[in-house]
């Protein structure tokens, strides 16, 4: 490892010569240069996107149509949609991947390894991740856990059934119903290599931040962009390690017939000899990581809505600090709180306040972070990019999403609303949504830095508006079906009495959902056609502070061709009073900004101070002469 | 100048890197976190759990040669650092040595609990547990001896000092590592017993 790793340091010294040679295969597939491993990061998590959405239809065409007959589903589905119905098993399948591919292979590596990949480096001023090689790794050790998740499709008895938490003892048993077999043996071996993977990029994304800041950036004037990052990969060190250990355990049961989480179980009249195990046991190692999870997904997003939101409204983020304390605090208090994904486990009920206590305290952070982005876009001068629009978005979503989470935290109110369409309707707004629109909105945003090129604004605003409206189509109803009792992961409507009069509204949200999908197609085209032939991009093209527009428009190795630049401020000094235009550069000195210099910039440098005051008198004497 | 800039990168790149072992060594760490709170939330759930044997004898013995092995790695260091090349190579292949002989003591201790009649697959996970703590300790022993033997292998085809130095750190950071992992894997069973 050490030797290739050593070889690209070598290779970084003499960059400005550029004989280095490179083969399609270093450049575009085993590259090590951390913008084309964002750009793979980028692309493979659109392909899961599109294949995760695409799985949401077809079951969305079952609850829509439960009686209804689709000869096409059989064509392309075989005995999976025999009669053009989707079977039962399929169809928890189809849950259980899409939200498996959603969370982890779109929401986390999709969104963490691509901007944390470009961003990092250049936001920090770093000349590439600190190993390279391992962040080549990590995106082929995700590669091929995608490949591995998606072939499962491919076997006979069919993907992972169990839901994408894989509670045992469903998930732990073989033989107890088909998906379990060796589409679960499948499940669980893309996701130990898509821990790895997840784990490498971020022990990478870690080490940079902290070591590898150019002079004069220091922790405080880093983007939120960076903070957010950084904060997402301590999570996932913290956390991930211990999903491993719960699947390390899961897989002895599996396949080892220990009973760490099984007993007392009679399989179809027979009666297993697996005694003495504790299922309660998987859901807490489980959710210790999945509750971080959620804000693996949402903290990324978060950091990138701040730097866009305050670009686009060309005014300073509101409350920096406060923004970082509470991405601190969200990363806190985030493992603090697992127990309430387990309220109905018989959890002591005074273990339940507890972690119900630490639950709704998360909405301060929360709160903090609404309010500042409402407050930066305040009287803004606003840009209404389709960036911008999404992170709009994000932030609605946060908002009509997380007011729910508030019902969800009470442990009284939980109990009934418990695995129903509430809880649907919760998550995939308050994480779903807005995180597919934070990582939209970076997408938008940072496609001129990733390929040189401009995206087409119009299709820009015909996807937000469509996704937008498509999203809370699809997602507010269902709050209304949780709060009436329908559960949620139940295969047809038709069954029960009291759920047949939502039938209807299934129907509206699947057309909607149906709608909202096609809408995608012009995100599609707009970006694999923008890839080629989009409008060249200038460097840059949102007139923005941070460091990585000052790098040029063609990928160097090693970002910047000569010095790497210092940094002498704060990335957001937008609309900055007595200055000429409405944007400052970091890589501005504040002795070229005399006119719009303020007091507290110097952060009490008193020789900085009497060179300012200094330039004041004598300016203002100019003045009234 | 262009010059003194690249070595200066290059610094901050290997101070970078070693970062990342002591990151690796945190989330290793947490596994074993998440383990043995995994084996007091089982074991607290009902008297009929616990590990309710003795532990084997042979634990002392591996515990005694991992001691010694993460001796022997400082001592490869100091003689790294100093330039003490021939006894670098000695003191690196005694560490792995020790830490071969580690890897058959905690079978032989397997051995061991198995005459005992504790097993691996068993109603009482809480046995089970010993086999996955000590399992998964043995996989990170493997993983620092192939550590070492790039050390070694570093030192063999004369890397520069530089690098040599870093290879040794990284590898002396995770034997220490693996080592203090073992005492606590130790008297946690030791506590539970």
């Amino acid at each position: 490892m050490s030797s290739t790793a050593m070889h690209t340091l070598e290779h970084d010294g003499h960059l400005d010569h550029g004989h280095h040679k490179e083969t399609f295969l270093t450049k575009y597939i085993f590259s090590q240069d951390h913008k084309m491993i964002a750009k793979q990061f980028l692309i493979t998590g659109i392909i899961m996107a599109v294949i995760g959405m695409f799985l949401s239809i077809l079951f969305r065409i079952q609850l829509g149509w439960p009686e209804k007959s689709f000869p096409l589903l059989e064509t392309f589905l075989g005995k999976w949609a025999e009669g053009g119905r989707i079977k039962p098993d399929f169809y928890l399948a189809l849950v259980t991947i899409h939200g498996t591919i959603m969370v982890f292979f779109v929401l986390t590596t999709g969104l963490s390894g691509t901007f944390s990949n470009l961003l990092i480096p250049l936001q920090v001023g770093a000349r590439d991740m600190a190993s390279p090689f391992l962040n080549m790794l990590s995106y082929w050790l995700f590669f091929i856990s995608s490949v591995i998740m998606i072939g499962a499709f491919f076997v006979e008895s069919g993907p992972a059934s169990s839901g994408w938490t894989i509670y045992p003892p469903l998930s732990a048993l073989p033989k107890a119903i088909a998906g379990s077999g060796t589409g679960m043996t499948m499940w669980l071996i893309s996701m130990v290599l898509f821990i790895a993977s997840s784990l490498m990029g971020s022990l990478n994304y870690i080490s940079t931040v902290l070591n590898m800041r150019t002079k004069g950036m220091d922790m405080w004037r880093m983007p939120l962009t960076v903070w957010a990052f950084f904060l997402t990969a301590v999570l996932g060190v913290l956390s991930f390690p211990v999903l491993v250990a719960g699947v390390v355990l899961l897989i002895f049961d599996r396949s080892f017939g220990t009973s760490f989480y099984l007993s007392d179980i009679v399989l179809k009249g027979e009666i297993l000899p697996n005694e003495g195990g504790s299922p309660i046991l998987f859901q807490h190692l489980f959710w210790f990581l999945g509750h971080p999870e959620v804000y693996i997904i949402i903290m990324p997003a978060f950091g990138i809505t701040s730097e866009v939101i305050s670009t686009n409204a060309r005014k300073p983020i509101f409350g920096y600090h406060a923004m970082v304390y509470s991405l601190i605090g969200i990363a806190v208090l985030s493992f603090l709180v697992w127990g309430h994904h387990m309220f109905v486990t018989g959890m002591n009920p005074f273990l339940g306040g507890v972690f119900m206590i630490t639950t709704l305290i998360i909405a301060v952070p929360s709160a903090v972070k609404t309010f500042n982005y409402l407050a930066t876009l305040w009287r803004g001068n606003i840009r209404f990019s389709p960036a911008m629009l999404f992170g709009i978005g994000l932030v609605s979503f946060f908002i009509s999403g997380g007011l729910t989470g508030i019902f969800l935290g009470n442990a009284s109110l939980d109990i009934p609303l418990h695995d129903t369409y509430f809880v649907v309707a919760h998550f995939h707004l308050v994480m779903g949504s807005a995180a597919i629109f934070g990582m939209l909105c970076g997408v938008y945003h940072w496609f001129p830095k990733m390929f040189g090129r401009l995206m087409d604004e119009k299709l820009g605003y015909l996807h937000f508006w469509v996704t937008f409206i498509g999203a809370y189509f699809v997602f507010f109803p269902m709050h209304f079906m949780g709060i009436d009792g329908v559960p949620r992961r139940y295969y047809a409507f038709t069954e029960f009495a009291f759920m047949k009069e939502w039938l209807t509204v299934n129907k509206f949200i699947s057309w909607s959902a149906i709608v909202a999908a096609l809408g995608q197609i012009a995100f599609l085209y707009n970006f694999f056609h923008s890839i080629f032939y989009g409008k060249k991009a200038s460097q840059n093209p949102w007139q923005s502070n941070t460091l990585e527009w000052t790098a040029p428009v063609e990928h160097l190795h090693g970002n910047w061709p000569g010095e790497i630049p210092t940094v002498y401020r704060w990335p957001y000094d937008y609309s900055k009073p007595g200055h000429h235009e409405d944007f400052i550069p970091q890589t501005t000195p504040f002795s070229q900004t005399m006119s719009s210099n303020m007091p507290h910039d110097f952060e009490g440098n008193a020789e900085a101070e009497r060179i300012q005051l200094e330039w004041e008198k004598a300016n203002v004497r100019e003045k009234a002469l | 100048m262009k010059q003194v800039q690249s070595s200066g990168d290059e610094k901050i790149n290997l101070k970078a890197r070693k970062f990342l072992m002591w990151l690796f060594i945190v989330s290793s760490f947490i596994y074993f976190a998440g383990l043995t709170s995994g084996f007091i939330v089982y074991t607290s759930g009902s008297p009929n759990r616990g590990i309710k044997t003795l532990l084997p004898y042979a634990f002392k013995y591996s515990t005694i040669v991992i001691l010694v092995s993460s001796i022997t790695m400082h001592l490869a260091y100091l003689s790294g650092k100093r330039l003490q090349f021939q006894k670098q190579k000695l003191y690196l292949i005694l560490t792995m040595a020790l830490g071969v002989a580690f890897f058959f003591i905690q079978l032989a201790a397997w051995r061991q609990l198995i005459d005992q009649g504790v097993f691996f697959v068993s109603p009482n996970a809480s046995q089970s547990f010993i086999y996955v703590f000590t399992g998964s300790h043995l996989v990170h022993i493997f993983a620092g001896l192939m550590i070492l033997l790039t050390a070694l292998i570093g030192r063999m085809g004369n890397i520069s000092q530089v690098k040599n130095m870093f290879r040794l750190e990284v590898a002396s950071i995770f034997w220490h590592f693996i080592d203090i992992l073992w005492i606590y894997l130790y008297v946690f069973l030791l506590l539970n017993q």
